[in-house]
């Protein structure tokens, strides 16, 4: 449980952080998103009493993260700038980190195995790649084995492979009943792992929501599904609550209230070939990016972005 | 630093469910302590430290001649004075060593892994200059009798030499290692202070060395007045056989000296509660 009150930073006259008041609660992953430049890092950094709020406080699970205890223990974060240093292994990274707890031996062995960092645990971390980089973050995040897990921007940098690995990490720890905070400054991606959601820009904050209220206030999720049969899959699909639009003739249909997993499925049991199934990321992008539009810093890249359609458009990059 | 950061037993009662860790300022010190020894840099300022004490003292002696008006030992007084020759050079690697085990977790942004670990941060700057301290102090006395010891062969027989028995000789050998042991504490304190590397290596020999320097500017009568307590001078009256005119005594020394290094550790424990990292 992270609870944030009236939270402010200042940097000289900029606000980076202006008011933020929200919760986040134990057993599902909350997305934090906002375009580049919108604050997510630096309310990172202050719930981790890296850096001190100019007003308002925020509490890790009741206290103040400076006063637990065993603060690694309760919070295990991934922070956005790489916290290692380059001529340290990560073994010996995640021991000193360890020793500060009084964490076991076989814990540091454990969250390596965990983070899949066993053939390059004993090389120095400068070596890393971005991604083997990120990896260590997580494992020193998972150290503790905390209650609250808190990642800005985790899939940066990681290799497919990686971001599917993250995801399912993400989802397992929650489903465990911890707090999970994840930040990214991607719609996609949050709506891929995201249950809760909170949205910011320029330090405000714009929604506190769940992705599926989102989409739904978006205008609905749609699938774009191609097949040969496009009539015959139409029947199969229609349902209360689902609706299905494309040209008479073509084979492109836009299904809306359906996964693309439930279509598929629907497909294989009629018998249907389909040659395309594509979640449409891209009005939840839009939707994301109206939202955040008027609060973007580097306003032209945003327009770019939404004008060519690009469902990944960076925002702000 | 808080009470609740003292050394507390290991064992914990009852089988809980989850293990129960806690940060106390003996994990930090074992932590700091693992950090120091894990990273190649410090054993390499260590060794350069080392060497240049030994090797500049052994060498200083073996080219002694007493009739010499020129070499490097020409204006040597005693064997001590020899044989402590490598301090200047070794104090530059010890100090870049303290530099380094602060301000370098501040480049890299280790700081955050490790403000994260441990969230009250001061216990962080106390544990360090006291692994570096204990390092510092173990090497730099055995570079400083090595010296010694290596030297008085070549001294024997001449007029300036001493041997370990000889009044005020250990005091300054342990004095030398005392004084480098505290210059790599001001290091770090000043690489605390400044957060980064190449700021505090420029801030440590603008001290340590610049300082008497610019002072040869100023009028003559501050210079008298002032030189004695500047921190290079006041440290070489700790580990001087016999006090030079003006200088300080070597007990006086010791405390300006270390009245220096308080003042930095001072800034530099301000300095990391205060601000952001
Ligand atoms: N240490 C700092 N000093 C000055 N400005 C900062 C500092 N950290 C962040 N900012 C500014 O605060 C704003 C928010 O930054 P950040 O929290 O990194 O955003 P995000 O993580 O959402 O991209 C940016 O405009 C950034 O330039
Ligand atoms: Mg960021």
């Amino acid at each position: 449980m992270i609870e944030l009150q009236h939270l402010v930073k200042r940097y000289g006259d900029k606000t980076a952080v202006d008011d933020l008041h929200f919760t986040v609660k134990p057993g599902v992953v909350t997305g934090f998103l906002g375009p580049n430049g919108a604050g997510k890092s630096t309310t990172m950094r202050m719930i981790l009493g890296l850096d001190a709020p100019t007003s308002g406080s925020v509490t890790v699970n009741g206290k103040r993260y400076a006063q637990h205890a065993a603060p690694i223990q309760e919070v295990g974060a991934l922070l956005e700038a790489r916290s290692i240093h380059p001529g340290r292994s990560a073994h010996n990274h995640l021991l000193a980190l360890a020793l500060t707890h009084g964490i076991p031996r076989r814990r540091v062995d454990e969250v390596i195995e965990l983070t899949g960092l066993g053939k390059v645990a004993k090389k120095r971390a400068g070596a890393f790649s971005l991604g083997m980089g990120q990896r260590l973050g997580i494992a020193a995040a998972l150290l503790g084995d905390p209650q609250t897990i808190m990642l800005d921007e985790p899939v940066n940098g990681l290799d497919p492979e990686g971001v599917l690995w993250i995801r399912t990490l993400l989802t397992s720890l929650a489903a465990e009943g911890r707090t999970v905070f994840v930040s990214s400054h991607l719609m996609s991606e949050m709506a891929l792992t995201a249950t809760d959601l909170v949205i910011i820009g320029r330090g405000r904050l714009m929604a506190d929501t769940t992705v599926a209220e989102f989409i739904e206030q978006a205008g609905g999720d749609s699938v774009k599904v191609v097949s040969s049969d496009a009539a015959r899959l139409r029947e199969a699909l229609l349902g209360p609550d689902v609706t299905v639009t494309g040209e008479a003739g073509s084979e492109t249909l836009a299904v809306s209230g359906l996964s693309a997993r439930q279509i598929g499925q629907a497909a294989a049991d009629a018998g249907i070939a389909v040659f395309e199934l594509t979640p449409q990321a891209v009005s939840l992008e839009e939707a994301f990016m109206t939202l955040t539009g008027d609060t973007v810093e580097y306003r032209s890249n945003a327009g770019t972005a939404s004008k060519n359609g690009a469902p990944e458009g960076s925002v702000a990059a | 630093m808080s009470a609740t950061l003292t050394a507390t037993p290991e064992t914990t009662a009852a089988p809980a469910p989850k293990p129960t860790y806690k940060v106390t300022f003996g994990r930090v010190l074992r932590s700091e302590g693992s950090k120091f020894l894990s990273l190649r840099s410090s054993w390499i300022t260590l060794a350069v430290g080392l060497f240049f004490l030994a090797f500049v003292g052994i060498m200083v002696a073996y080219r002694y001649n007493p009739a010499d008006l020129h070499g490097p030992a020409a204006d040597s007084r005693d064997a001590i004075d020899i044989s402590l020759k490598g301090v200047e050079l070794s104090q530059l690697a010890l100090g870049v060593l303290g530099v380094l085990a602060t301000a370098g977790e501040y480049t890299t942004g280790l700081i955050r892994s490790t403000f994260a670990a441990v969230p009250k941060r001061l216990p962080v700057l106390w544990t360090k200059c006291l692994v570096l301290f204990g390092a510092a102090i173990v090497v730099a006395t055995a570079g400083a009798f090595i010296s010694f010891v290596g030297g008085e062969n070549f001294l024997h027989g001449k007029a300036i030499a001493l041997t370990l028995s000889s009044s005020g000789v250990l005091r300054c050998l342990f004095g030398a290692g005392l004084y480098l042991a505290l210059v790599t504490v001001f290091g770090a304190a000043l690489g605390m202070l400044v957060r980064s590397v190449a700021g505090g290596i420029a801030l440590l020999v603008g001290i340590m060395m610049l300082l008497p320097v610019f002072l040869d500017m100023l009028p003559s009568s501050w210079k008298t007045d002032v030189a004695p307590y500047l921190p290079g001078t006041a440290g070489q009256s700790i580990y001087s056989l016999h006090t030079a005119p003006g200088a300080l005594s070597s007990g006086t020394g010791l405390w300006v000296f270390v009245a220096w290094v308080a003042a930095a550790l001072i800034g530099a424990a301000y300095r990391v509660v205060r601000s952001d990292s």
